[in-house]
């Protein structure tokens, strides 16, 4: 924060209090399972959204989710958020839980949302100014503060203060407004920006634009950015480390080249030879692979993919493989042909010790 | 090629609270059984020229100016009753979504067999048969089972493949595609696009598939149509647009696709947004935002410049690129 050439005053960051080491933020066993209502005598059926989902986000780190539609990613997000309550598991902001050493409004102060309907999360009968204004004046700041705070940052990310200020969210396009967006999240000073599917709804020209902004605003401001999208090619180009997640549940992770370069899970292989072709002389020719993601209400047992998966064998549909090392760079993936002596016959052998 | 469709001089404008000049002086044509694309942003006009080529435009707020000719037939003087022949038989239409193209209270065997019988004069059951071998080319696992369900009770990439099904049931000439893949999940969307692409060579269709995406354009479309505010400004082989394009726009967009971009490294931004069209275009509409533009570029309408056999561009400095060659 020390290098911010900010003029008017910002509200006091969250204090750093697990220095360098201690990861920003740090996930495990996170699950949330919605009940979905039946018939009257249908049996209950669950929707599995998170199951079982841990990670840690680093200091100043890049972190991207990619998966498809139903794939809990969103539902993560919100979770982080307090949103909604999870079932269990823990999310450790910067080595403090909420409801223990830091209040839900602390951890809103630190961490803070962008979402991907730029419209539906702006209060339309509030101006911009306004709207960015809101939040630091909840946090105590006086209404000329918050105003001037919200004009500088309009003008950090790239909104002229004396044209936009008072314009409403429906006299603005898609990518002003999801800088409206960004410059509300940072009015109040966090230090984690989760961003889900922030660029999904711009036009290619200004999804470049704005992700050019959140990489200025990273330097400028010191920020560490949890990064959702289904678009691999965006994630590839803005994360440090990648989790690829499957019908709630992550099947790899690891730094995006090693995840780019050698994918371990058949799941992460097949997204990524999706990705239309960029060659007009070598068009994809067979689909990686065939049908839709299952619904995740009741999912498939075992490991998740098996139903889709060309490589499965029994052992698969009997109990989920855990994500596990596959090289020393902090690379994991949960299946067994990745597992030394898991008993799938593409498995490595099991090291000698 | 003989040209399927011919469009010359297409103006349409949207009147009302506000005038939006959405389609200006638009040249197109179609070759048989060739896939065109229409690629630009939201707002660029591409939709609107689809809907324009089968009249989907509502009659009361829309003026259309121009010629358009599909099959030696002149579309905007069809009448009610041509015109209901005309969709679907010659030319018919696949939407983005199909949970909202498909009409959620019938079935889909119920849906193919209704446009069959009604174009073809067939009888309910032969549709029905028909249906049933619709839905199997268009791989739909356990076919007989899916003639019975409602739109609702089936996934996303189903939905869209039985919307393909209705679409060709009565094996038109000519498929608009509009964005058909883009709510689509990634592992379903190149399932679709490999699905059309057969079907195209099958059927020996011709194709126009609208698109935001460069990379499902390379993945489906023999030429290219680049659109920024209603007007064409590049089009030629999908080979030359990608590989080296003339409009500085076509440039801009292409060069903005974040596919293979370096991490850390700056993306290149078209800066400055798009004209909002509230009125007809007599300079050249991307000046504004080029880093090109000369003094001649705000005086008037670019030229079409024809850059080679089969590509214009509507950019003068297209012209220096005719004349080094």
């Amino acid at each position: 924060m020390s290098e911010t050439n900010i003029s008017v005053a910002m509200l006091e960051p969250v204090e750093d209090v697990g220095g360098v080491a201690q990861p920003l933020l740090q996930v495990n066993g996170l699950t949330k399972h919605f009940p979905v209502r039946g018939g009257l005598f249908a049996a209950k059926r669950t929707v599995r959204a998170v199951d079982n989902v841990s990670f840690t986000v680093a200091k100043g780190e890049t972190v991207g989710i990619v998966g498809e539609s139903g794939c809990g990613k969103s539902t993560t997000a919100r979770l982080l958020m307090h949103l909604m309550p999870r079932d269990t598991g823990d999310i450790i902001y910067d080595g403090m839980s909420v409801g223990q050493s830091l209040s839900l409004r602390e951890l809103r102060r630190g961490m803070q949302m962008v979402f991907q309907d730029s419209y539906a999360s702006l209060n339309p009968r509030l101006t911009i100014e306004e709207s960015i204004a809101f939040g630091p004046k909840v946090h105590g700041m006086a209404d000329g503060a918050a105003r001037a705070l919200a004009r500088e940052l309009l003008g950090k990310v790239g909104l002229v203060p004396a044209n936009f200020a008072n314009r409403y969210p429906h006299e603005i396009s898609g990518g002003q407004r999801q800088r409206v967006n960004i410059a509300r999240a940072l009015a109040l000073s966090p230090r984690l920006v989760i961003l889900d599917e922030a660029v999904s709804a711009l036009d290619k020209s200004v999804e470049a634009q704005v992700l050019n902004l959140l990489a200025d605003l990273k330097r400028e401001f010191g920020l560490t950015y949890l990064f959702i999208s289904h678009d691999l090619n965006v994630v590839r180009y803005i994360s440090d480390r990648v989790l690829v997640m499957y019908l709630g549940e992550v099947v790899e992770l690891g730094p995006v080249d090693q995840v780019w370069d050698s994918p371990a899970h058949p799941y992460t292989r097949a997204l990524l030879a999706a990705m239309p072709s960029s060659d007009p002389d070598s068009r994809t020719e067979k689909p990686p692979i065939t049908g839709d993601p299952p619904n995740p209400i009741d999912p498939p047992s075992g490991c998740r993919f098996h139903t889709r998966c060309a490589f499965a064998e029994p052992l698969c549909a009997n109990a989920a493989p855990k994500l596990t090392a596959v090289d020393r760079m902090g690379h994991e993936a949960a299946c067994y042909m990745a597992i030394p002596g898991s008993g799938h016959s593409r498995a490595p052998r099991e090291e000698i010790a | 090629m003989t040209k399927l469709v011919d469009i010359s001089g297409l103006n349409i404008r949207f009147t009302g609270e506000r005038t939006v000049y959405a389609v200006n002086d638009l040249n197109l044509s179609l070759g048989d059984g060739e896939v065109l694309g229409l690629l630009g942003e939201s707002g660029s006009g591409k939709s609107v020229t689809l809907r324009a080529l089968m009249r989907l435009l509502p009659k009361k707020r829309t003026q259309i100016s121009g010629k358009v000719n599909v099959m030696g037939r002149d579309v905007l003087a069809m009448n009610d009753e041509e015109l209901s022949s005309f969709r679907g038989q010659t030319v018919s239409m696949i939407f983005q979504e199909p949970a909202l193209a498909l009409d959620p209270v019938y079935t889909i065997g119920a849906q193919i067999a209704e446009s069959v019988a009604r174009h073809e004069g067939k009888s309910f059951a032969e549709g029905r048969a028909r249906a049933l071998e619709m839905l199997e080319v268009v791989r739909i696992p356990s076919a007989k089972r899916r003639l019975d369900a409602y739109p609702h009770e089936m996934s996303g990439g189903m939905r869209q493949r039985a919307m393909i099904a209705l679409a060709l049931a009565c094996r038109p000439k000519i498929l608009l595609a509009d964005e058909p893949t883009t709510a689509l999940d990634a592992t379903v969307q190149i399932q679709i696009l490999l699905l059309l692409r057969e079907l195209q060579r099958e059927f020996g269709m011709s194709v126009i598939f609208v698109t935001h995406d460069i990379g499902v354009a390379i993945e489906i479309c023999d030429r290219v149509a680049v659109m920024y505010a209603g007007q064409i400004v590049e089009q030629g082989s999908l080979r030359d647009i990608v590989r080296s394009p003339v409009h500085p726009y076509a440039k801009g967009l292409l060069a903005s696709t974040i596919h293979g971009a370096k991490r850390g490294a700056r993306l290149e931004t078209i800066p400055g947004t798009p004209p909002s069209l509230s009125e007809r275009p007599h300079t050249c509409s991307f000046a504004p935002r080029c880093k090109l533009a000369e003094p001649r570029c705000v005086e008037q309408l670019p030229p079409n410049v024809e850059v080679g056999p089969g590509r214009v561009a509507r950019c003068v400095l297209a012209e220096a690129v005719t004349a080094r060659s």
